[in-house]
């Protein structure tokens, strides 16, 4: 059992191809941890670890791409 | 709680902090990302998986009344305790859990507003331990079906234009130009909306904190796209989490007194042989009709 708190919390957006991404991080413990969603609609991408907040973003934008690098647009006409 | 409708079905993370060991109080987290428990959670809170332990895993329905006091009961969750649910990705899976529980009844169920994302960037306590449940016995109300749409329902409401249809998708879901959030699986035949159904993003009732934005915005972001209560209410997106959000912000925050969350959604009306599909960008409310 663990007793702690979210420290060095932060949010940011990137671009991922042609999506853009929230990157959510901070400090658990001794961890960062990373949690990236695509801003709209918000659905949960990736949730990584890394022992300072860019190996952990580095994860998650990693995954992130690789779903969704499958994301296909299609014509949206009426 | 501002000036909302039912301001007792929520609560603020201070208000969680202080009440998180009163038993007569339950603190349960429900999120998307269903490892996000494990990492660190509100002491004492329980969690529950949407996808096992918040659904019938054989059939696709919501729990049956038998599951639901299964669950209840292995939570240690009484009909008169005050059950505070919150979660990721502002409190989707959370409100899903708060319908469900509506539907069997529970009195006393409330979001902790601005769900995971407030209690971590606020810097609050976190446990890693599951907390040691009593367990009670539960039994469930007769199932309250006014708040959920089935797909008869839909169906005829939509060809007769007889309730305000909420399409709570991204615009390029509504728009057909994707069949799935960006990243998730797609899980329809056809993309596209609903026939008459307003666009109004589950997201836009939020504040970036997660909160959910004041009564008075809320009203005028539905009333904007002629959804003003007038008329019954049925709010979707592609599999019922996102329109539990929506409709929990339509019938608790502004108290519309007739909403229904339609859980089939996009994946079910989607996938239909022959069901009216309309693609396209969302039109301004004053421009239709």
């Amino acid at each position: 059992m663990k007793e702690m708190k979210a420290e060095e919390y932060q949010e940011r957006k990137v671009d991922v191809g042609e999506w853009h991404v929230n990157l959510t991080s901070y400090r658990l413990d001794k961890e960062f941890h990373c949690k990236a969603d695509n801003v709209s609609p918000g659905a949960a991408l990736a949730r990584t670890t890394g022992a300072t907040r860019e190996e952990a973003e580095a994860n998650a934008i990693a995954r992130a791409e690789e779903l969704l690098s499958r994301a296909k647009r299609r014509a949206a006409e009426a | 709680m501002g000036n909302y409708a039912h301001p007792e079905t929520l609560v603020t993370t201070d208000w969680v902090a202080q009440h998180a060991s009163d038993a007569r109080v339950r603190i349960a987290e429900v999120d998307v990302d269903t490892k996000a428990y494990d990492e660190g959670h509100v002491p004492g809170a329980l969690g529950w998986a949407w996808n096992s332990q918040l659904c019938d895993t054989v059939r696709r329905d919501i729990l049956s009344p038998s599951q639901f006091e299964e669950l209840m009961a292995a939570s240690g969750i009484s009909p008169d305790t005050t059950v505070v649910i919150y979660g990721d990705n502002n409190n989707w899976f959370a409100a899903w859990a708060l319908w469900q529980m509506k539907v069997y009844g529970h009195k006393d169920v409330r979001l902790m507003n601005g769900g995971r994302k407030k209690w971590l960037s606020e810097g609050r306590e976190l446990s890693t331990a599951a907390p040691k449940i009593a367990r009670t016995t539960y039994k469930a109300s007769a199932p309250d079906l006014s708040i959920r749409a089935f797909l008869s329902q839909v169906q005829s409401a939509q060809a007769k234009s007889a309730a305000a249809l909420v399409d709570v998708r991204s615009p390029q879901e509504f728009s057909g130009e994707i069949l799935a959030p960006p990243g998730l699986p797609e899980t329809c035949q056809r993309g596209g909306h609903i026939p008459g159904a307003r666009s109004i993003p589950w997201g836009k009732a939020c504040n970036d904190d997660g909160t959910f934005k004041s009564y008075d915005e809320l009203k005028a972001l539905y009333a904007g796209e002629g959804v003003d209560g007038t008329k019954p209410v049925i709010a979707y997106c592609r599999i019922g989490e996102r329109s539990s959000h929506s409709w929990y912000v339509l019938k608790y925050l502004l108290g519309y007194g007739n909403v229904a969350n339609y859980d089939g959604s996009w994946t079910e009306w989607g996938n239909l042989v022959g069901a009216p599909v309309e693609r396209g960008a969302a039109a301004s409310a004053g421009g239709r009709g």
